[in-house]
């Protein structure tokens, strides 16, 4: 890695099993919940990705940080996990047009991390035993010291999180000539989700994560667009609540991620926390209404629960995962109302489920027509 | 959609002989197809001229025809079989334009057949250079400037505004034959007029001149349902400006951002949809300018091709297997991920090592050529080298070239000369890699060198690091080197042999040293999806790591050793071999091993042998795998020179080898021991000599009398060696070789002007011989026996010398105590027969005879060597019908500053087969009349 500044660290994870390895970013001690990301590109966008808030990210492809970092590829206005965990970290950037080494944004953002350590063992490790919360450390080596720090992690079941990614207050995002105006609840909203939306000429207006129904129709808006975010979906009962009201009025509604699952339970269909979960750039999606299939973008621990959704007279499952054949996507049959589960604003990731975007922009001129 | 059912009987074309762009990845792809087809329940038919392919074998396809690959022979198929469809799409280009040439005769239409795989339309817009850039300006894709040419005039019009530099490129031509860059005008004509005459249909294309961009590749699946996949993102370590062919190669891209990454993957998807509707495989090249991130198309190829074979052992996804389903209507989503065997086969795999390309030159073959790389691609092979990282890639790649190195440098071979460095980092050449650590190590600084080569710096900066690696090494001995550092170098691909030529110790003792701190290679899986499930596919690679997830088996095992890359002298033949030993050992209840590092192969496809260790044919990696399976022995006879010449050490470390043993081996190569058996068993042989010195020569020349044949001892396709006629030729030649085998004996044989040569081939079990076939050179004696034309059986020998023939080759199998396969060859004058070599390995011939008699001789002779059977267990029953000719083909094309000029060193690169039913056959008639033609000495 070539990184003289590089000191001894170590990895300990909840079942005892411990990694050696080298540090990265700042020295310093983290922890949270483990969970890997196959990406082989992206690591910028994982990195600031809300839904990451909390957790030690894991990253499977070998090599990390070689094409340095640019103001312009994040997803928020922050680095979001807790720390890196990686293969062969590279100090030494080659694109022009990046700014700034992976190394000097950790050290500015006192992320720390851990690379030359078996990754795969790793992945196969807490893939056969599930996620586990893990520490990292470049100044505490002693396994005893860091096993009072694996402590204070808290368990990511339960745990509610969009407090902590959410905007504090309501703002503005708007494109020029916008036709129509979408509310985003920010559970943890990614930047190019909003992009995506601005591009098809809407006007956006950003609420916190437990801002009330009421709230956000006074704004009058043509659509709610509930984003993604981290934690456990059955944590977020404000959100849940303001989506009962949205059904309530009929105003066309996507959900994304955590917002699918919020969708989800507002029809009183569970959620349940998965073995892995599903982190990648490749999972493969089939859309069950148009028979076609799509590589998608996932980042996600927590599932809906297929049985309760074909048990469900008002929802039906529109998307499935080809691998496991999780609930990808659902919709309302008699409302305007669908969510995914997976990341069609991609970033990092496949371009394949834009489209459903358009979906939900047709949707709302059928919703204005009416 | 699922299956279709209608199909029920397809014709797959294969892609003839091997020639430079296009070699034995296209027997990889048309036995996947075969035998993904056969699944179904399809009946196969194949047609290919070229006999060394394991894609002609009755074990691939139902019907199998050796025959040129003519419009004809495809009527005469289509008159005996029902075909219902054709999958031209296997077997390169080849096999496209004589599925084009069938379709213009209207021959698919009168016999019903349905072409599948394919959208003849999109192969013309992608073939013609303008067609293809006016479609890529229709769908919005960026290209390069320029216009296309069918007249000398014309060309010098679009040079005129588009301006220097440029490039020109020949439409409809294998491996970018005939094109170039022209950085300034007064180069423009001469080159303009080439590749008019290279296109076949006299068009080119003059394009601005990207030189320098980054060079990037993506494959592609799709099936009829438009579901698209991206199968392998593959970057090019050399920018633009060398073929890709003749480019170092690495997967996934390094240095490609997520933003760039998706751009490329929209616009191929574009692309390929724009190109036309086809169920199949596709390979798409993009530019990208370092600068800004801009990106350019440069080529799209709607078929499977070089890099499909690359990208399916790169990522475990075998793309031209799943690419013949979706030709019979099955979607993506309708199959399983063949590793897996559990999740989707629509998904893009992701990979958590890195594989490193590194093309194979035989440049010493073509003296006085020029080896310059560029548009046009020379190598004659690959290998590929995977690690868990770049730098690991990097050196196992360079270890399984078998060019002499141990690695990317550290073996004191460094070049030291400050202009000699510039030079080949200026011109590249196959050593360009080399010469950039050498100028980094010498002092040059990474600016220039990045001036100089374009590369991108991140990967110089890889590079880099190795001279920091080893300076920092350098400080130690064995004895001081703290065990971090020993592990690190090991991580980063060093062989012992690297680190023991830095600590100034032995290999041995380095060996010995990482052991005894267990800093040990363990194995991991290639799995397409990077550990997220479970994969049940044992395809291996070494690294230096934690877990290793190779289990040992409790069974009884036997490795195959491979024959590394491609070469001249060593081609697909010895990797038809290696496949057909793998069956056998199987076939005998054996747990198969395979080991190599030639992606372009079907033995290194993983559903061949039970175990396929992707790894350099290189001493250290072989005997780690040999330390942790514990095999009950290796066959080394199967995988060329290559496997063979290890014979030796591991003789030396007691570990068994199949077959014939090591003494007899040796006994064969070494000319002093193999004479003294040919005396003592009377069989007449040139009057040879053995010699260390030019002097020496010169005074044994007095006894041998002139012509001599001079040569090294243990060569490979008759590497350096030359008939000389006088005292200063034979010491100029005799200085060459000890220039460049220093303390290599050099051979001296008394040269039997104007004789006739012949070989035969024998499988003995040390009791009994079996004599499989003998071939008649149709070329007199001078021209190696891979580049003349052979006949089987021979056409024109007496009895008397055919009864010799057999003699000496029982006596001489049964004295070498051959447990296996021996091949012999003879030269004959006046009616005697001289015994020029004996070679106890499987030779090029053998595939030959094998498919000319349509018998299974490798698996005959696999079981012989595991001593499961004996020669006398088998019933041979040869078809004999006419004769069959082996005819050499060559790649002149590719260097057209060399006259086709034939001697004892071998030149071609494949061979075809050619039957005909008596000796009044006009071709046979021809190539008699013409031996002499190419004769030089």
């Amino acid at each position: 890695m070539n990184n003289s500044n590089s000191q001894e660290a170590i990895l300990m994870l909840e079942d005892g099993t411990v990694f050696k390895g080298k540090s990265l970013g700042t020295i310093g001690t983290t922890g949270g919940e483990l969970c890997f990301n196959t990406g082989m590109t992206g690591y910028q966008e994982i990195f600031t990705d809300p839904s990451y808030y909390g957790q030690l990210v894991l990253t499977t492809t070998s090599h990390i940080g070689n094409y340095g970092v640019i103001p312009t590829e994040v997803e928020s206005d922050k680095i979001q996990i807790k720390g890196l965990v990686c293969k062969e970290f590279s100090t030494h950037f080659s694109r022009k047009m990046a700014d700034t080494s992976l190394q000097e944004y950790f050290e500015k953002a006192g992320v720390v991390g851990i690379c030359e350590i078996d990754t795969r063992e790793l992945v196969r490790h807490i893939r056969n035993k599930g996620a586990m919360n893990a520490v990292i450390s470049s100044e505490i080596l002693d396994v005893e010291e860091l096993k009072l720090h694996l402590k204070e992690v808290p368990s990511m079941a339960g745990l509610e999180l969009s407090s902590k990614v959410s905007t504090e207050k309501p703002y503005g995002l708007e494109a020029e000539n916008s036709k129509y105006k979408v509310a985003v609840l920010d559970l943890g909203v990614k930047r190019n989700s909003m992009d995506e939306l601005i591009a098809r000429g809407c006007e956006c207006r950003v609420f916190p994560y437990n801002t009330p129904f009421e709230e956000m129709e006074a704004w009058g808006p043509d659509g709610y667009y509930i984003s993604n975010g981290p934690g456990d979906p059955a944590a977020t009962t404000e959100a849940v609540n303001t989506v009962k009201e949205v059904l309530k009025i009929e105003k066309p509604l996507f959900g994304i991620c955590m917002g699918h699952q919020v969708l989800a339970q507002a029809n009183g269909i569970a959620t349940y926390k998965m073995k892995n979960g599903h982190r990648g750039l490749n999972h493969p999606v089939k859309n069950l209404i148009t028979g076609k299939c799509e590589v998608t973008s996932q980042n996600h621990g927590f599932a809906v629960d297929a049985e309760a959704v074909k048990g469900h007279p008002e929802v039906e499952i529109t998307h499935i995962n080809l691998n496991d054949n999780t609930v990808e996507g659902i919709r309302m049959k008699n409302k305007p109302a669908f969510s995914v589960q997976y990341h069609p604003e991609s970033s990092p990731g496949p371009h394949d489920s834009e489209y459903l975007f358009d979906e939900f922009i047709s949707m709302i001129n059928n919703s204005i027509k009416k | 959609m699922p299956r279709d059912t209608s199909i029920r009987s397809v014709l797959i074309i294969g892609s003839g002989p091997i020639v430079i762009g296009q070699a034995c990845e296209f027997d990889y792809s048309g036995t996947q197809a075969a035998r993904s087809l056969r699944e179904e329940g399809i009946e196969v038919t194949l047609i290919n001229s070229n006999p060394a392919t394991i894609m002609t074998d009755s074990i691939t396809a139902d019907n199998v025809y050796l025959k040129p690959l003519e419009k004809k022979y495809i009527i005469e198929i289509l008159e005996k079989h029902k075909i219902d469809a054709v999958l031209p799409t296997m077997g390169g280009q080849t096999a496209l334009n004589l599925a084009i040439d069938c379709e213009n005769a209207g021959i698919w239409k009168k016999y019903g057949v349905r072409i599948i795989g394919v959208d003849i339309k999109a192969i013309e817009t992608t073939e013609d250079r303008e067609q293809f850039r006016l479609k890529m300006l229709e769908l919005g894709v960026n290209v390069c400037k320029g216009n296309t040419a069918r007249s000398f005039l014309e060309g010098k019009e679009i040079a005129q505004n588009i301006g220097f530099p440029l490039v020109i490129r020949p439409s409809y031509t294998l491996g970018g034959a005939g094109g170039g860059f022209v950085e300034k005008p007064e180069d423009f004509d001469k080159a303009l007029a080439a590749g008019l005459h290279a296109s076949p249909v006299h068009e080119v294309l003059v394009e601005q001149s990207i030189l320098g961009w980054k060079e990037y590749e993506l494959e592609l699946l799709r099936d009829s349902n438009q579901n698209i996949i991206i199968i392998c993102s593959i970057e090019n370590f050399d920018p633009m400006g060398i073929h890709t062919g003749d480019s170092i190669t690495v997967a996934p891209a390094m240095t490609l951002p997520d933003t760039v990454y998706q751009k490329m993957r929209d616009l191929a998807i574009k692309m390929m949809n724009g190109i036309g509707q086809f169920a199949g495989g596709c390979n798409v090249q993009f530019s990208v300018n370092p600068e800004d991130d801009t990106i350019i198309a440069i080529e799209i190829n709607p078929r499977v091709s070089r890099s499909s074979a690359l990208a399916s052992k790169a990522t475990g996804y075998p793309i031209a297997k799943i690419a013949a389903k979706l030709a019979i209507g099955y979607n993506l989503d309708e199959l399983k991920n063949q590793i897996t065997k559990t999740t989707s086969a629509f998904f893009e795999p992701a990979l958590d090592y890195v594989i490193v390309k590194i093309p194979r030159w035989n440049f010493d073959k073509f003296k006085g050529t020029n080896k310059t790389l560029g548009l046009q691609m020379k190598s004659v092979g690959e290998v590929m080298g995977i690690g868990r990282t770049f730098q690991e890639a990097l050196q196992k790649a360079c270890q399984s070239l078998e060019i002499k190195r141990n690695g990317i440098g550290a073996d004191g071979k460094e070049m030291t000369n400050y202009e000699q460095l510039i030079d080949s980092m200026t011109n590249a050449s196959w050593n360009r890699l080399f010469s950039i650590k050498d100028a980094m190590k010498f002092g040059i600084p990474t600016n220039t060198i990045r001036k100089i080569t374009k590369i991108d710096p991140w990967f110089l900066n890889q590079i880099e690091q190795l001279n920091e690696m080893e300076k920092e090494m350098g400080k130690y001995t064995l004895d001081t080197l703290p065990e971090g550092m020993l592990r690190k170098a090991k991580q980063q691909g060093y062989a012992d042999r690297q680190i023991a030529h830095i600590l100034r110790c032995l290999e041995s003792e380095v060996f010995k040293k990482r052991h005894e701190l267990g800093i040990q290679r363990v194995y991991k899986m290639v799995d397409t999806c990077a550990a997220e499930f479970e994969a049940k596919t044992p395809y291996y690679y070494s690294t230096f790591e934690g877990e290793n997830e190779s289990v040992v088996s409790d069974k009884k095992k036997i490795i195959v050793l491979g024959s590394g890359p491609n070469r001249i002298g060593q081609g697909i033949e010895f990797d038809y071999s290696c496949v057909h030993g793998v069956l056998a050992a199987k076939e005998c209840g054996y747990e198969t091993i395979m080991i190599n590092c030639n992606p372009e192969t079907v033995s290194t496809d993983f559903d061949i042998a039970d175990k396929l260790y992707f790894e350099p044919v290189f001493w250290e990696h072989i005997y780690d795998i040999i330390l942790h399976e514990k095999p009950e022995g290796v066959i080394v006879q199967l995988g060329g020179q290559t496997a063979l010449k290890l014979a030796e050490k591991l003789d030396r470390y007691g570990i068994k080898i199949i077959g014939t043993s090591f003494k007899s081996l040796d006994l064969a190569e070494d000319r002093g021991s193999f004479s003294t058996l040919l005396k003592n068993n009377n069989i007449p042989y040139p009057p040879f000599a053995s010699v260390t010195s030019a002097e020496e020569a010169i005074e044994l020349s007095k006894q041998l009398r002139f012509p001599l044949l001079v040569r090294p001892s243990y060569v490979l396709g008759g590497q350096s060696m030359k008939i000389v006629i006088n005292e200063q030729e034979l010491e100029a030649q005799v200085v060459d070789i000890i220039k460049d085998n220093p303390g290599n004996k050099v051979l001296l044989d008394h040269f039997l002007d104007r004789a006739i040569e012949a070989e035969a081939d024998a499988i003995c079990d040390g009791e009994d011989v079996h004599i499989l076939g003998i071939m008649e050179h149709i070329e007199p004696a001078g021209i190696h026996s891979g580049d003349s034309y052979a006949v089987l059986p021979p056409f024109d020998l007496s009895d008397n010398v055919m009864k010799q023939i057999e003699d000496h080759t029982k006596k001489i199998a049964l004295a070498l105590n051959t447990v296996g396969v021996i091949n012999i060859q003879f030269a004959i004058k006046d009616e005697v027969v001289y015994v020029i070599e004996a070679n106890p390995r499987a030779s090029r011939t053998m595939p030959f005879i094998a498919k000319a008699y349509r018998e299974p001789y490798i698996n005959y002779a696999t079981k012989i060597m595991l001593g499961h059977a004996k020669v006398k267990d088998f019933t041979f029953n040869p078809h004999k019908e006419g004769y069959a000719i082996k005819v050499p083909v060559f790649s002149y094309s590719k260097f057209p500053d060399i006259e086709k000029e034939l001697g004892p060193e071998m030149k071609s690169t494949g061979e075809a087969i050619y039957f005909i039913d008596d000796l009044q056959d006009d071709y046979f008639q021809k190539i008699y009349a013409e031996r002499n033609l190419y004769l030089s000495r």
